[in-house]
């Protein structure tokens, strides 16, 4: 039984001073821990300016109650839905066609990041400075573009192509090569490649070497890891909305600004529904993979 | 016979799936003429030049120091106040609690955790007001639907005998909680909790485009004045600042779970 640092002390009737033991030993730590804790909370709540109270004060009360008021019944006259349906679709094709394009952009950065395809690593066991310097190049564009967040991407879009879809499909075009190009590159080194090895030393090339060793060993890692991306790729679609790429965002940024209650509950619904049916979809399309 | 099956449904999938890319570039006006002629390639470029040298003038800096610690802030608080929540919500939703509540906190958990971020600030802006309070709020509540649903199913994939022993011998079910199911799987859950905190300082850096405080903020005020200078500080400062949480993360990663 290892000593504890703070044994507690109690005066006892007969004038002892007797040492009790908490039941739980964890007990002192556990305060402590909680302590520090509340030490370290004590600034970040002034800083983000935390007042529960704020809520409950009667005009946002008032507020809010409005608001949540008018959410029912969710808009659905006939025209509204049809917006909401083509709104949709543009959330879901942005999404789509600009993973698409990060897969363009990821496939051939992968190819230059892997080092499980490099050939100079097998004849000395290190790679050729040059080979070492492309693909930390390589590694470090990947950093690059998957640091900067989707929306400043999108952002910054905005103002060069204007408000649109454009802006979105070129943000996740850039964001999720960086993302696609890293995990690739991770799945490729991680996956068992000993036939990349054999091939790359008996002499194939670097792109036989992938399709014949690497890919079929690792290629339902890397489709699943895809239509994960797909699902994020539909959620930060909607959000880019928010600052005018088009789609299910821009039409939710309207109705709140106009406090519309009920067309901003249809739209909740719809993307709820929307999230749950990537869910669905890319668990569908990994469980076919086992 | 089994494997023509198989591949005929491959082939279906591979087909619908090309045909949902197709229909996506072709019902998008993507303005690639615009993107690329040579006028849109001149004022790209004399954006990209407008960025450098970025903003580095003192008063600015602190400005930038002060709006990093909001989102920091931000992040963290959001990310401890999800955690509590997470917990509570997860002992309902790993079936402790009988068939009803479990179908009711499940559902609840799926609500809160497709909403994302941005979509719960610009919503609760109206009964919080502008400012960080509104987006801790929305990253909490994004964050709850995903940690209650991750700790969840970690609780319910425990092995049960630690817990039951306790029970049988005449422990309160709290207390069996506490000792027996939460020590086990605390460190799953601290690994879930860190890496959503990576995720949150991410989504706080940018929930301040809808008016939610932080350096999404600064970044939307400035680049709608096109001060360029200034915006490039603000993302240089949001790079640093994830860079910096992450290997807070890694370190925590690794001294607490091991």
């Amino acid at each position: 039984m290892n000593r504890l640092p703070l044994p507690a002390l109690k005066y006892c009737g007969s004038g002892m001073l007797v040492r009790i033991q908490h039941p739980d030993p964890a007990w002192y730590p556990r305060l402590f821990g909680i302590l520090t804790l509340l030490i370290v909370l004590w600034p970040m709540l002034v800083y983000s300016e935390f007042k529960p109270w704020i809520l409950f004060e009667a005009q946002s009360l008032a507020a809010s109650w409005h608001f949540l008021a008018s959410f029912a019944p969710p808009a659905h006259s006939g025209e509204f839905l049809h917006l909401l349906l083509v709104a949709t679709w543009q959330t879901v094709a942005v999404a789509t066609a600009g993973l698409t394009l990060a897969l363009l952009g990821a496939i051939p950065l992968t190819l230059l990041a892997a080092e499980s395809l490099s050939v100079s690593q097998i004849e000395t066991g290190r790679m050729r400075l040059a080979g070492r310097l492309v693909r930390q190049a390589a590694r470090w564009l990947l950093i690059l573009l998957r640091s900067v967040p989707e929306l400043v991407w999108a952002l910054l879009f905005v103002r060069i192509v204007g408000l649109g879809p454009t802006a979105g499909v070129l943000a996740i075009a850039l964001t999720y090569s960086g993302m696609l190009g890293k995990v690739y590159a991770e799945i490729l080194d991680s996956s068992e490649s000993q036939s990349t090895q054999v091939l790359l030393k008996n002499g194939a090339s670097r792109l036989a070497a992938l399709f014949y060793g690497s890919l079929p060993e690792a290629a339902p890692e890397l489709i699943s890891y895809t239509t994960y991306r797909w699902e994020c790729a539909i959620r930060g679609s909607v959000v880019m909305g928010f600052v005018g790429a088009g789609g299910l965002g821009q039409r939710m940024d309207e109705s709140l600004k106009m406090l519309a209650g009920s067309e901003v509950a249809s739209m909740l619904i719809i993307f709820v529904l929307l999230v749950g049916a990537a869910d669905r979809v890319s668990t569908l399309l990994r469980s076919r993979l086992d | 016979m089994m494997r023509t099956a198989i591949s005929r449904q491959t082939a279906l999938l591979l087909l619908g799936l090309l045909l949902l890319i197709a229909a996506s570039f072709y019902s998008l006006v993507l303005k690639w003429g615009e993107l690329f002629s040579a006028d849109a390639l001149r004022s790209g470029l004399e954006f990209v030049r407008g960025f450098s040298p970025p903003e580095l003038a003192w008063s600015f800096l602190s400005r930038i120091l002060d709006a990093t610690l909001e989102t920091f802030s931000m992040s963290a608080l959001s990310t401890l106040i999800a955690v509590v929540f997470g917990v509570v919500l997860a002992l309902p939703a790993s079936r402790r609690l009988g068939a009803v509540p479990y179908a009711v906190i499940r559902f609840l958990l799926n609500v809160l955790r497709s909403i994302p971020e941005l979509v719960w600030a610009s919503i609760l802006l109206i009964a919080a007001g502008l400012g960080p309070f509104a987006g801790t709020l929305a990253l909490a509540a994004h964050t709850t639907g995903v940690l209650g649903r991750l700790f969840a199913d970690a609780l319910e994939n425990l092995p049960p005998a630690p817990e039951a022993s306790l029970r049988i011998n005449g422990a309160s079910p709290l207390a069996a909680f506490f000792y027996a199911a939460l020590p086990q799987a605390m460190p799953q859950l601290l690994s879930y909790t860190l890496y959503r905190w990576e995720n949150n300082i991410r989504a706080a850096a940018v929930l301040g485009v809808v008016g939610a405080g932080g350096l999404g903020q600064m970044l939307k005020y400035h680049l709608s004045l096109f001060q360029m200078p200034q915006a490039a500080t603000v993302i240089i400062a949001m790079l640093a600042m994830v860079a910096l949480v992450d290997a807070i993360s890694f370190w925590l990663r690794r001294s607490l779970t091991r």
